[in-house]
């Protein structure tokens, strides 16, 4: 078994899991139950100023069948009175002093209130703070949450009072609703947080009722946009990530981040940490399933570390960073094409219609070997897709859409010309991104011929 | 009695598993439709307590290892179980989504895991540290070697006696290789040796060692030692020749299965087959004698469908291999021609007053008689019990069967017992004969003061047992 302890800005918990800033950390109960269950740590669902929450507040986005591929929600910050929270957290932290227990907070903008609240969290005993920049329905229009993480400067300010105040790390959970993630990154470094955490839930509407026209989640015939997460927010998390983790003033920073965003399985946590995460937070999968799948997680994850031979979790964190480029430098010469194995194929002919309506016309589909045009062939054979490497331009869609494991496989060919990057072209030749003909003229020189 | 000589392709058509195993893509999706159900009815169903949502979503997140590693915590006999359990019967035919839709095919994923540590040699389980205990087992069937391998996780060590060439018991030498290959059972003794547990083949308590040393040199004795020859029809001609048991016909096939499918060509089958006996040795006799080209294959039950045994998923399966089920018939004698069985004499029965098991007595029906052509008869009216070594051992039984309480204790205070010798009632199923073997160590454990390791599985399950008696004797799983 790899070792999965986590040490995150001198937060210890025995793995990197925690559960997210959410329903699921929403009391005592809840905590204790997740910590039986093995959970690494806990981030006390968000403490601040007084809310009132609404009626249906959480809306699916659901696909193909499958009903909780994402959730939307608009339920705010907890609503239950700030002292029953401390005093909770005070308990839970007695209980469990090997775990991890964070306490999310948010309050107005003003020095006094966050200096105040600081006080308060850290004579709990508490672990750590998470500042919470990232709400985006409900709070955002009082000045709070996303309204704050949205402009760099007053998260820089803001973070400046905590960590001014605070005895014990300090993280920045940053919000996804920005252009760019990387300035309020900046100014969570400027203000010396100990560690980063990403992301919040992005802007969403989960769906219209086609019968009753109302927006979901509907609250009494109305809706707003709410907080998207669950599976299919993970790509977009794992962007966020990358930039964040690839970026030197970052990297210069030498803080951790706390991955989140989607992940659900083990194979998803083991992306974030690849990509730079130090510690984990889950909500939705908790949402949907409960607190018993701290288990695979924690199994699956040191298993593979296992297998990748790496003795603790540490020794993979961000792994893949280095991998993390542009578009500018990539190598315009590598060369991959597809490759349909006959015998694994079962003539669904998704990758022909792909191919040829949706990408650049490079599978033909045979009869008994000799091409047809699927319009006209009046035969009873089975149609076969047949790749025509020559015309491949390895874009890969007929492998995604190929039903089949390992049917399609995208196979590396020697490159048929010297590696060159954009870049690099650029710099020698920037005709090139303004003539076409001297476009023409280097694709004619290096023997690019795209039909 | 002929040998069919059958082209190799025709015998692995007919002997191989008769469920290919799922490829990657097949396992996945089937993976994907378990709804991870919270406190699911298919673990309450499970006589092992498998958590099967686990073990389906770790197949689903492509944790084969930790699927496997589920799935062998609670039942170190599930390389075998995810072959032969009647699944319709339990966790399959309690999962939810059958109530809507088609339940998920938990035996075959089950086997999709196992199958990945099996085939690539992972070693599960450590033994537990060395407590120095040492314990004597009786039998290396799926009771005794569960037994072996939980003593063994807790660090006490133990020796098993199987009086037979291989280890493996009902695995090995019973089930129909169809279900489960040879190799199946023998990967699962060997998994049990790897765990420090010593499976002496070839010994017989009794003969080669006396039961006197076994309970003077160990600290805890477990009699796991199934059950025995079948008894006799007590009818006229059962010398001839063409009549043999069940037990033995079953472990010809299993054998072949070992040493290569053409072997089966030497197994003398006739083209007129009576099986006597309906339960599941019965079934899997018939369906072999089938398979290897017998002409008509009949079975024989003195009672009705009703006091049968068997699971329905059973009768329809010998039903759809071509072979007929002759309830309310006995057979009253074996009629044979120069040394050779031709016919069975066979009579009528009606069925009268409960007997003391509740079911139906059978009485035959004066002048009902009629007479079968047969050349071969197998017999399959369930075994014989090992009395002669429930004393020998110095244990209490009752109706041929090892007097027990909740925690597998016998009368004799070091000895416990496991598996059929102590299934009065209900099926006697792979998996009982596993759950039995994990409470036969939890009790032994408890005994000889050795703490219960931290992640003891089931610890807080209790004992599995169906209430209908089964009067074929064994019907195993």
């Amino acid at each position: 078994m790899a070792d999965l302890t986590t040490d995150f800005a001198g937060i210890k918990s025995p793995n990197p899991f925690w559960l997210a800033s959410a329903p699921p950390t929403n009391s005592a109960y809840q905590i204790n139950k997740a910590f039986e269950y093995g959970w690494g740590g806990a981030v006390w669902k968000t403490i601040g100023d007084p809310v009132l929450n609404v009626c249906n507040r959480y809306g699916a986005f659901e696909y193909a069948g499958n009903r909780l591929v994402a959730i939307n929600n608009v339920e705010l910050i907890s609503d239950r009175p700030i002292e029953v929270n401390l005093r909770e957290i005070r308990e839970v932290k007695k209980l469990w002093p090997d775990r991890a227990v964070i306490v999310s907070a948010m309050v107005s903008s003003n020095e006094a209130a966050w200096k105040q609240v600081v006080q308060q969290i850290e004579d709990t005993g508490a672990d750590g703070i998470e500042l919470n920049y990232g709400c985006p329905h409900g709070m955002s229009e009082r000045g709070m949450g996303a309204a704050v993480g949205q402009v760099p400067e007053y998260c820089e300010m803001i973070t400046g009072w905590v960590t001014a105040a605070a005895s014990i790390p300090v993280i920045v959970k940053l919000t996804p609703n920005v252009t760019n993630i990387v300035p309020p990154a900046h100014a969570a470094i400027n203000a010396g947080a100990d560690g980063i955490s990403l992301i919040n839930t992005i802007n969403s509407i989960a769906g219209v009722d086609l019968d009753s026209f109302e927006l979901r989640p509907n609250v009494g015939g109305k809706g707003s946009h709410g907080g998207y997460a669950g599976p299919a927010a993970r790509p977009i998390a794992l962007h966020l990530l990358s930039q964040v983790a690839a970026d030197p003033k970052y990297q210069a920073a030498g803080i951790p981040i706390s991955g989140m965003g989607g992940i659900e399985t083990w194979r998803d946590a083991a992306e974030f940490v690849l990509l730079g995460s130090t510690s984990l937070q889950v909500c939705t999968a908790v949402m949907h399933y409960g607190f018993r799948i701290i288990h695979e997680l924690c199994d699956g994850l040191s298993n593979w570390l296992d297998d990748k031979g790496a003795a603790s979790l540490g020794e993979v964190v961000g792994a893949s960073v280095s991998r993390i480029s542009n578009f500018g430098d990539f190598d315009l010469s590598f060369k991959s094409v597809a490759v349909i194995d006959e015998d694994k194929c079962i003539q669904c002919n998704l990758c022909y219609v792909a191919c040829d309506e949706g990408a650049h016309q490079c599978i033909d589909l045979t009869a008994d070997g000799v091409r047809v045009d699927p319009a006209t062939y009046t035969g009873s054979a089975l149609l076969q897709p047949i790749v025509r490497e020559e015309d491949c331009v390895g874009c890969d869609l007929c492998s995604l859409v190929c039903p089949v494991d390992a049917c399609i496989t995208m196979v590396e060919r020697p490159p048929e010309r010297a590696p060159v990057t954009w870049n690099e072209l650029t710099r020698t030749r920037p005709e090139v991104t303004t003539d076409w003909d001297a476009m023409i003229a280097y694709r004619k020189e290096v023997g690019i011929e795209i039909h | 009695m002929e040998q069919h000589e059958l082209s190799l392709a025709q015998l692995q058509d007919s002997f191989s598993e008769t469920y290919p195993r799922y490829t990657k893509n097949e396992a996945t999706v089937e993976a994907d439709r378990c709804l991870y159900c919270f406190d699911a009815p298919c673990i309450k169903a499970c006589p092992t307590s498998i958590d099967v949502p686990t073990f389906i979503r770790q197949i689903a997140n492509d944790n084969l290892l930790g699927a496997a590693t589920t799935i062998l915590e609670s039942n170190l006999m599930g390389h075998s179980c995810g072959r032969v359990c009647p699944v319709d019967e339990l966790c399959v035919g309690a999962c939810v989504l059958g109530r809507e839709h088609r339940p998920i095919a938990i035996g075959r994923l089950q086997r999709y895991a196992t199958d990945h540590v099996f085939d690539n040699g992972i070693q599960v389980f450590e033994p537990g540290p060395d407590t120095g205990k040492r314990v004597a087992v009786i039998g290396a069937g799926p009771a005794g070697l569960s037994a072996a391998g939980e003593l063994a996780k807790r660090g006490i060590h133990a020796t098993v006696f199987e009086r037979k060439e291989l280890g493996g018991g009902l695995s090995t030498y019973g089930i129909v290789v169809f279900r489960e290959p040879t190799n199946v059972a023998l990967e699962e003794v060997e998994f049990v040796r790897k765990l420090g547990v010593d499976v002496r083949t070839g010994v017989e308590v009794g003969r080669d060692i006396s039961t006197a040393e076994l309970i003077n040199d160990f600290d805890a004795v477990v009699l796991a030692a199934g059950t025995g020859r079948v008894p006799d029809l007590g009818v006229p001609g059962e010398e001839l020749l063409g009549v043999g048991e069940a037990l033995p016909f079953i472990a010809a096939t299993k054998m072949a299965d070992k040493d290569g499918l053409e072997d089966l060509n030497a197994i003398e089958v006739g083209n007129e087959v009576i099986v006597v006996g309906a339960g599941n040795t019965a079934i899997d006799a018939a369906a072999i004698a089938k398979r290897l080209g017998a002409e008509r294959v009949t079975m024989l039950y003195r009672r009705s469908r009703e006091e049968m045994g068997a699971y329905d998923f059973e009768v329809d399966f010998i039903r759809n291999e071509g072979v007929d089920i002759r309830f309310q018939t006995q057979p009253v004698e074996l009629i044979g021609e120069g040394g050779r069985v031709k016919a069975v004499r066979c009579v009528r029965t009606r069925l009268g007053e409960p007997d003391q098991d509740g079911r139906r007595r059978p009485e035959n029906v004066p002048g009902s008689e009629f007479v079968l052509p047969a050349d071969q008869v197998i017999k399959a009216i369930g075994q014989e019990k090992l009395v002669d070594l429930y004393d020998a051992v110095g244990v209490e039984h009752v109706g041929g069967y090892v007097r027990t309480d909740d925690e597998l204790r016998t009368s004799n205070p070091k000895v416990f017992g496991a598996g059929d010798c102590v299934r009065a009632t209900g099926h006697a199923l792979t998996v009982t004969a596993a759950e039995d073997g994990k409470i036969v160590a939890r009790a032994i454990a408890k005994q000889l003061g050795v703490p219960e390791p931290e992640s003891a599985p089931g610890a807080t399950r209790g004992r599995f047992l169906h209430d209908t008696v089964n009067e074929f004797g064994r019907i195993h799983g």
